[in-house]
């Protein structure tokens, strides 16, 4: 396996946002998920939940409500606005204004032809859905309070809206309010606090569910305007509910951190007659539950801790597999670190600044598992806030470390840096090529000498860089005619090939030199999740999200033997049933038959000329190989070496001198800089 | 000498109560509770007995009501037997003979003339896995009758009958074992299982031991070792299914049931709380904490007005749906252990043994009822497992039962202990008996035994202890400081004299001659040879102390406390002493370690007799020169009865009872037994009751006794709902007498506005089946008597013949028709006279006269048949 230098690193202060609302599209299986600070993010659920795309977000622009129109993807926030955004670009597509003060809540109807926004005035305005934009209908009858929450009776004929103590019924066609409900305040000592609906549901039936502040979840007749039952689930408020696609399963999700759920049952077995009756409790969260969604076979539930925990239902599964699991996703499935391997400098990338730290130094006998004594302390060299509103998307480091380079949705900036060992200056390069507006992905050449971009359309920008210009040279385009965003962006060692990735699942080789694009990879079913060239014998690594790991030989444009028999013999099913996806390969530079990989709970260490481990073997089996005699070693010991040491991992990269950099994010400290949960009473507290 | 067949080990009173369930009767009056062999019919409002259903050979494991007829109850036992009982009059209707232990039953309205049993598979004995069966009852007409129509219905299930429970309407039934839980249709006659993961991440516990269906809905609530309470729905297909949890219990739900309308759910456990939890609204619930006791069983009467909670310390509490205590039913409390001898209290002849936690509970064996409990250590208990606590000891009572002293220890943290010996004296004034004296540490370690001398003008106690001590307490009827002055010389050892009022001399209630403060200190410290004692006895008229140390025993004079003798018998040390009785009284029984009885006789001061049998347990008949011996025998104990003159036993018997016996007691009858049987003689002044080794107590009946008590039960029928008990007789004559006092003018307006159906006579006649009721010539008479008015003159004769009648009961049993017609005259005036103050109860005359009806249809039953 060999030895390592490790610096563990643990001063990123990545701070992940609170998630706000999400909406499932049950037809594509993705989910659209919103957080606090305005970044939208889709997850694929048929692809392991794979964090397909994300939007950054916006200083002006806030998110409060999420909703799919059949594959387009509108947002609606306090500043007025109804967005729609450009799923290829990443970026918003247009904004409406509503007019009507901030917008609370939106929705959609089952025929996806009009939208329906429920605004701080009191309105409740109808939006008709064109293509390629929206446009303004009507207004329904303007009430007092604020409307915080909407939904449409799936017939598209009546929607129902949350207020504030009241629950309205409107007519679409006359736009006329036809029910009025008085919802109850609750306990006495919340009797002098209005009552939020924050959430509403039109069944079918014609019965409409309720979830407000004064933690009820209450179901009402909507023909007579009537309470039918109301169920206590929380001293606090119910922020959110979600009902399933054939409205047999309800989730409500709190301010304790629980998500309820309430099942359509009939009381007696066989008997038509059915009610809402409380099941389950889950309870994964510890602060407020802000969005619920229930997909059928699970439970998504994502609210102020900023984990977006996946809980499936054990009695709509047949096996098990890996979709039984629980999931926690927590940390973005992409790298927000760069490193200049050479100059042992690493960039970190914040929504709305970068930070250049130089790595320490440590000096002694070394010995395996102790720590050496630090000589030097590593040192923030810089902080650079991003110009502008938009959050920064992607930012790249050189290996040589004399260039920074970061990307919002609307620009992008180069910098030169001037690092001497004490002092450092900093050059933003005055005049960029005219092509480069954007960037989804940015990679430097190992020499530093060619920067890649990948912007629009799937296409990628070759930039020469000296120290006098910058100079555009050629542009790659999608030679399949995919336009779908490059997410994943690797250069050979030795500056002659180009590999780019994008989300539909295209791994594109460029030949750099010659300017021509070399070969596609044959497709895969699963999402590439990391890659990398070797730097010795140019084949491709590339880790999918399913786990899969393939070798592919650009010059010889098929897969290596090594790939074939890994899909011979197949992986280790503990392997295959990994949470969370790779995020990072690195090559050992000295051996060149092992390469480390990452995700975000190990790192390990693959070596190709060890045998893979069989399904009966054990995966994880340092422990036993170290209390086994040098000669059972041999034959117990398999290509997969893990470390589990360091975790949660965000990058794991080796520098020119065979350290090995980790860097860590201790859950316990985001779980500090969050803010207080509500007040509860424990067990015998 | 085998044992002759007349005499057999009976489990006597004290038998838990709590074994299984408690069940209500369908008017909620009568409780039923099964007891060792018996079942026991409580009055759930006064708390009384009122039968004991007795016919079962083994241990009753389950009792249901009858559907289809609610004056009946079902019950089955481990003798394989279901038996059916008419719980109003206690008689015994029909048995059904079925073979196997049964460990359980359950019944359901939808199922007529089917019980459902849980016995063991008949294919694996040796690996206990049961099933449930229908039991097919056979409709014939005999008393003892065969049921061999089984079916089986759920394999590998529970034995416990709280893990089985009908659902709504007994369309199916839900049986948890381990993690599973199984529910079958029988309409479909599918069975679905569900289970559950052992135990998840989060070190929780899933199996659950109870289960119970909610009567309406189709919900299956489950208790968990962990505390949850799952509500299951939606069972009927096997991947659907859902429940949801909830949690109040910190330990595992012991009883969990839902009230017969579906609206409450009750669940209990170690926690002593019975939680009430409403259906549907989950997060409301309501508790009844402090219940003294873990809870393992709860029911419900029909009508959900009363539940029903049995604990783990015997005890049966009636609680009202409104969570207040209305009643408590307390059994004999034997606990996992018992730590004291087995002690009858001279005044009360109740026998006194551990109880609660650090208190004494006086039992009366006689009625079967604890009498009182009495708080010994007077510290709250704690109910914590690690937590060191005080424990009673040992206790000894004096010969009149004057003074108590008790010996309570608890062990250090550091393997040390710490004693305290009490001594209490009986307060007539109290009636009970209070703390005179409290020593701190009387020897340095343990108590190895204590007795009371029994005769003698002053009363004395003798301690010995681990440290080879043997100390004497007396009474001194002086000041406190003299008392602690005379003391100091005696006593080598440091010992400490605490007075409940430390500064004060001990208040008046404790003196037994009221002006003189009296406490206890210690006379004298012996030892020998600075050997351990172990045992100590006194001779029956006090005159001598045998103290046993190690292999020798010593006899001393009490007070002068002079060495007079010592005997030794190696090897083995001195287990047990004893001096005999009565004509025995020259003999001293001894019992060793190694195996050996010995008699020495103290006239000659040598070894009468010795014989090697290993006795653990060496009890004297107070009443009598006999003596018990009990000796273990290869995982059983063996019983002698002997005389210490006579060279032959006079009774044995070989396996008494598995297990080893530790502790034994004579208890002296209420009267003599006539008994000729020479072997059964030993029985005639006094019982011996025993504790078995899973601590059933125990006793030997003589067979001529048992039928009688069979007799006398037979004759008593009860014909009121209401329980009869000795108070409300009491209070009854009590009220009539008052009655009587009262104005005779309105009584007699009284009387003739009241309506003559208001009669008992009437009613009785004309609520009694028609096919069973005499020709209507012969009732003739009777009703038209009961229609008349009586005289108001002649009241006073009237009242005094009544009164003669009373006392002459029982004779005018036998007496001839004619004679009782002619009183019937007399009995009328009164009965008319009750109904007109509003009672229902039977005046003697017409008894008398409804006694002559049911003779009279005997016979007339008995020509209809001929012809």
């Amino acid at each position: 396996m060999g030895e390592f230098k490790v610096h563990r690193v643990r001063f990123f202060d990545y701070m992940p946002s609170g998630i706000r609302c999400m909406a499932f599209n049950q037809r594509t299986e993705r989910l659209a998920l919103a957080r606090l600070d305005g970044t939208v993010e889709i997850f694929n659920f048929s692809d392991r939940y794979f964090q397909e795309k994300v939007i950054p977000g916006n200083d002006a622009r806030s998110v409060e409500a999420i909703c799919w129109v059949a594959n387009r993807l509108f947002t609606t926030g306090l500043n007025g606005e109804i967005t729609e955004y450009d799923l290829e670009n990443l970026c918003p597509k247009y904004s409406v204004d509503a007019f009507g003060g901030p917008i609370w809540t939106v929705a959609c109807n089952a025929l996806g032809t009009h939208l329906a926004v429920g605004c701080e005035d009191g309105s409740v305005k109808l939006f008709e859905v064109l293509p390629e934009k929206i446009r303004f209908e009507k207004n329904l009858d303007r009430q007092k309070g604020r409307i915080l929450s909407l939904s449409w009776h799936p017939s598209g004929t009546r929607i129902v809206a949350g207020s504030l103590d009241v629950i309205n019924i409107f007519d679409v066609q006359s736009g006329h309010m036809m029910q009025r409900m008085l919802v109850d305040r609750g306990t006495v000592n919340s009797r002098t606090r209005e009552c939020v609906v924050w959430s509403v549901f039109f069944l079918s039936d014609f019965t409409i569910i309720s979830g407000d502040s004064s933690g009820k979840v209450q179901i009402w007749d909507s023909h007579t305007g009537t309470l039918n039952k109301a169920h206590l689930v929380s001293k606090w408020d119910v922020l959110a509910l979600s009902l399933s696609q054939d409205e047999s399963s309800l989730l409500a999700g709190t301010s304790e951190g629980t998500v309820v759920q309430f099942q359509f049952l009939s009381p007696t077995l066989g008997a038509s007659e059915k009610e809402w009756v409380r099941t389950r409790t889950f309870k994964h969260h510890t602060h407020d539950v802000r969005a619920v969604a229930e997909i059928g076979t699970a439970v998504v539930s994502g609210g102020v801790d900023t984990q977006l925990v996946v809980r499936p239902l054990l009695d709509k599964v047949d096996v098990k597999s890996y979709d039984t699991g629980l999931r926690k996703i927590q940390f973005p499935h992409r790298p927000l670190v760069s490193c200049a391997a050479k100059a042992g400098l690493l960039l970190f990338q914040f929504p709305v600044q970068l930070e250049l730290w130089r790595l320490g130094e440590g000096e002694g006998p070394g010995r395996p598992g102790h720590s050496l004594i630090v000589t030097r302390k590593p040192e923030k060299l810089l902080q650079l806030k991003r110009k502008g509103e938009d959050h920064i998307c992607c930012s790249a480091i050189s290996p040589c470390g004399s260039w920074v380079v970061y990307s919002t949705v609307s620009s992008i900036r180069l910098h030169r840096l001037q690092y001497d060992g004490s002092n450092i200056s900093i050059a933003k390069v005055p005049r960029l090529p005219k092509v480069l507006r954007s960037a989804h992905q940015l990679c430097f050449s190992a020499d530093s000498s060619r920067l890649f971009v990948a912007s629009s359309r799937s296409t990628v920008h070759v930039i020469a860089l000296s120290q006098s210009e910058c100079k555009y040279l050629h542009t790659f385009k999608s030679c399949s005619g995919s336009t779908e965003p490059m997410h994943l962006l690797v250069a050979s060692a030795d500056g002659r090939w180009l590999a780019a990735a994008n989300r539909a699942c295209e791994v594109h080789v460029y030949n750099v030199r010659s300017r021509k694009p070399h070969c596609i990879v044959p497709l895969y079913g699963s999402c590439p999740t990391a890659m990398a060239i070797h730097p010795s014998t140019n084949n491709l690594l590339m880790v999918h999200a399913d786990q899969l790991i393939f070798e592919y030989s650009i010059e010889e444009k098929q897969y290596t033997d090594w790939s074939r028999r890994v899909q011979k013999e197949g992986l280790h099913r503990l392997w295959l049933e990994r949470d969370t996806p790779v995020t990072g390969v690195t090559f050992n530079p000295s051996n060149a038959s092992q390469f480390l990989l990452h995700d975000t709970y190990m790192f390990c260490i693959v070596d190709q000329r060890l045998p893979l481990p069989d399904q009966k073997a054990q995966l994880y089996n340092q422990l036993t190989l170290k209390s086994l005699s040098e000669q059972d070693r041999k034959s117990y010991s398999h290509a997969f070496k893990f470390c589990k040491k360091y975790q949660p991992l965000l990058c794991v990269s080796v520098l020119e001198d065979q350290s090995v950099v980790v860097v860590e994010r201790p859950l316990l400290d985001i779980a500090t800089q969050l803010p207080a949960p509500v007040r509860q009473k424990k067990f015998a507290t | 000498m085998e044992a002759p067949a007349e005499i057999r080990v009976v489990r006597c009173g004290g038998s838990r109560i709590t074994f299984r369930k408690a069940v209500f009767t369908l008017d909620s009056k009568f409780l039923l509770c099964p007891s060792g062999d018996a079942i026991k019919v409580f009055s759930s409002s006064t708390e009384e007995c009122v039968h004991v259903l007795q016919g079962h050979a083994n241990l009753v494991t389950g009792i249901v009501l009858n559907p289809s007829n609610h004056l009946q109850v079902y019950s089955c036992s481990l003798d394989g037997t279901v038996k059916l009982w008419d719980f109003t009059d206690g008689i015994l209707i029909k048995t059904y003979v079925v073979g196997p232990s049964i460990f359980s039953i359950h019944v359901s309205k939808k199922h007529d003339g089917v019980v459902f049993l849980v016995v063991p598979m008949a294919s694996n004995k040796s690996q206990e896995v049961y099933q449930l069966v229908a039991l097919h009852l056979p409709r014939s007409p005999g008393q003892e009758v065969e049921a061999k129509e089984m079916s089986a219905v759920i394999c590998d299930i529970s034995p416990l009958p709280r893990a089985i429970s009908f659902g709504r309407e007994g369309e199916y039934i839900a049986s948890a074992k381990g993690v599973q839980l199984s529910v079958y249709f029988f309409r479909k006659q599918k069975e679905y299982r569900f289970s559950l993961k052992a135990t998840d991440k989060k070190g929780a516990k899933n199996s659950f031991p109870c289960v119970s269906c909610h009567p309406e809905d189709d919900c299956i609530a489950t208790g968990h070792a962990d505390g949850k309470i799952r509500l299951w729905r939606n069972f009927n297909q096997k991947k659907e299914y859902t429940y949801s949890t909830e949690q109040w219990h910190h330990s595992a739900v012991a009883a969990l049931t839902f009230s017969p309308q579906g609206t409450k759910l009750l669940s209990g456990g170690t926690e002593s709380v019975l939680v009430q939890w409403h259906y549907g609204a989950v997060t409301k619930k309501d508790f009844l904490p402090r219940l003294g006791s873990a809870i393992e069983h709860i029911s419900v009467s029909p009508d959900g007005a009363l539940y029903c909670t049995s604990h783990r310390d015997n005890k049966v509490i009636v609680i009202q749906s409104s969570l207040k205590v209305s009643a408590i039913i307390q059994g004999l409390v034997t606990g996992d252990d018992v730590q004291t001898e087995l002690l009858i209290d001279p005044r009360t002849k109740a026998l006194v043994l551990n109880g609660k936690p650090g208190h004494l509970q006086f039992y009366s064996l006689h009625r079967d009822k604890q009498l009182y409990n009495l708080d010994i250590v007077q510290q709250e208990y704690i109910h914590e497992s690690g937590l060191r606590q005080y424990g009673v000891m040992q206790a000894a009572f004096d010969s009149d039962g004057a003074w108590l002293a008790t010996v309570e220890e608890r062990a250090e943290e550091d393997g040390g202990v710490d004693v305290s010996l009490k001594l209490w004296a009986f307060s007539d004034a109290a009636h009970s008996f209070q703390l005179n004296t409290t020593i701190y540490m009387p020897h340095e370690g343990h108590i190895c035994s204590m007795c009371f001398r029994d005769g003698g003008e002053t009363t004395t106690l003798v301690t010995t202890g681990r440290d080879g001590h043997f100390k004497a307490w007396v009474l001194a009827e002086d000041t406190d400081t003299q008392g602690t002055a005379d003391c100091k010389p005696l006593s080598r050892q440091r010992w400490y004299c605490l007075w409940q009022t430390p500064s004060d001399p001990p208040p008046v209630p404790f003196v037994p001659t009221p002006g003189i403060s009296s406490h206890w200190s210690c006379e004298f410290v012996g030892d020998y040879h600075l050997l351990t004692p172990s045992a100590c006895c006194f001779s029956a008229d006090g005159s001598l102390l045998a103290v046993s140390f190690r292999e020798v025993v010593t006899v001393w004079r009490p007070g002068t406390w002079e060495l007079l003798a010592t005997f030794s018998q190696p090897p083995g040390d001195i287990r047990d002493l004893c001096f005999g009785r009565l004509g025995c009284s020259k003999f001293l029984l001894g019992t060793t370690t190694e195996g050996v009885l010995c008699c020495w006789n103290l006239l000659t001061c040598s070894v009468e007799w010795s014989t090697a049998l290993d006795v653990i347990l060496l009890q004297s008949d107070p009443l009598s020169d006999n003596m018990a011996a009990f000796s273990a025998a290869a995982g059983s104990t063996d019983l002698f009865v002997f005389k210490p003159s006579e060279p032959r036993p006079l009774y044995s018997q070989k396996a008494v009872s598995s297990g080893v016996v530790r502790r034994a007691v004579f208890a002296p009858h209420q009267e003599a037994l006539q008994s000729c049987e020479e072997s059964a003689q030993w029985l005639n002044r006094s019982r011996l009751y025993f504790l078995s080794d899973n601590m059933d107590l125990m006793t030997f009946s003589i067979k001529s006794e048992e039928d009688r008590i069979l007799a006398s039960s037979k004759q008593l029928v009860v014909d009121d709902s209401v329980a009869l008990t000795p108070f409300c007789l009491l209070l009854g004559k009590h009220r009539q007498a008052q009655r009587n006092e009262q104005d005779p003018l309105c009584e007699q307006v009284a009387a003739r506005t009241q309506l003559p159906q208001r009669s008992t006579a009437v009613r009785e006649l004309l609520h009694t089946p028609a096919h069973v009721l005499p020709p209507a010539s012969h009732l003739c008479t009777m009703f038209v008597n009961s229609l008349l008015v009586s005289k108001p003159g002649v009241r006073g004769a009237q009242e005094s013949e009544e009164e003669d009648m009373e006392s002459e009961k029982e004779e005018e049993m036998g007496e001839s028709e004619e004679e009782m017609e002619s009183r019937d005259a007399a009995g009328r005036p009164a009965i008319q006279n009750e109904a007109a103050d509003g009672t229902a109860s039977l005046s003697k005359g017409q008894e008398r006269e409804l006694r002559q009806i049911r003779k009279a249809d005997f016979s007339w039953v008995s020509a209809a048949l001929d012809c």
